[in-house]
């Protein structure tokens, strides 16, 4: 099954709130590798000038991954997950994740491309607080194989 | 201390780092991210899809090379922008795990905008996984009057 061009340019409801706990950011960090004090030390952060303890780099697509598959999830898309392959991904970050974050994604299906027999997939996911404030904008472009790939 | 915009010069390689990973650290990744692609976790299930063997989730990978960047920054925060073409996977065998390079390298100062975009090289076993990987890092406010 092909992926179903009629989603491109689609807008969904926001989605959330998402709550981000310290924990959760430090098994993030643990799992990259990352041991910067600010990732799992409270106080560290709150010296810093920060509420919580802050969001390595990439910790925004755990959100934007549960916003996103209201899409690729979505047996009407078309997407078939066996044949999914990440393409690109992209964070430009508008104030730091910090614990404690109560966060709202709004998904955009931006642009879907067939280039040869694959299926070119970007998505982008606004992140903000529930006050309205932006936190992260993050872009996924998916490859979805053709059949005879 | 974080590092001085005056102090940077386009192409001078700012940090390197080896990193090491095996598959009890994809099965942390898988359940921190909540990414539990069977790809990155099982062996039949890699193969059955035309994989080599099990491979790490890019966005671990991406995840390990920030890192590498918000560490030579002093603060996770100051990388504002980020981001990736995922171009070949890193093989992580049951055995000896796999091994990946990074590298960053200043590609351009903003010295008004308080910035520096850094290219990062990202490899393992001799194939780039990582192309056109570029950090956007904030290491002061910018300055209103370009000075």
């Amino acid at each position: 099954m092909a992926v179903n061009p009629d989603f491109a340019g689609r807008e969904y409801p926001p989605t959330g709130p998402y709550s981000v706990s310290a924990t959760s950011i430090a098994a993030f960090a643990q799992a990259v590798g990352a041991e910067n004090v600010l990732h799992t030390d409270t106080d560290a952060a709150h010296d810093q000038g920060y509420a919580g303890v802050v969001a390595p780099p990439t910790y925004a697509v755990v959100i934007a991954q549960q916003c996103e598959a209201q899409y690729v999830a979505d047996p009407e898309a078309g997407i078939d997950f066996s044949r999914v392959v990440h393409g690109e991904q992209r964070f430009d970050h508008h104030s730091p994740i910090v614990a404690g974050d109560e966060l709202v994604g709004t998904l955009h299906v931006d642009a879907l491309r067939q280039v040869g027999g694959n299926s070119m997939v970007t998505t982008r996911t606004e992140l903000a607080r529930t006050g309205g404030e932006p936190v992260s904008t993050v872009t996924s472009m998916l490859v979805v194989r053709g059949e005879e790939g | 201390m974080s590092p001085r915009l005056e102090d940077l010069n386009v192409g001078q390689i700012v940090a390197t780092r080896t990193v090491s990973v095996d598959r009890d650290r994809l099965r942390e990744y898988a359940e921190a991210s909540g990414d539990r692609n069977p790809i990155h976790l099982d062996e039949q299930a890699a193969r059955a899809v035309g994989l080599p063997g099990v491979i790490a989730h890019g966005m671990w990978t991406m995840g390990a090379a920030a890192d590498v960047v918000s560490t030579w920054a002093g603060d996770p925060s100051a990388v504002v922008g980020y981001s990736t073409r995922f171009t070949g996977p890193v093989v992580v065998s049951a055995e000896s795990g796999a091994q990946v390079q990074i590298r960053a390298t200043v590609s351009s100062v903003d010295v008004p905008a308080g910035r520096v975009t850094l290219d990062i090289a990202v490899s393992s076993a001799g194939v780039d996984v990582l192309r056109r990987a570029r950090a956007v890092v904030q290491l002061r406010p910018a300055t209103p009057d370009g000075a």
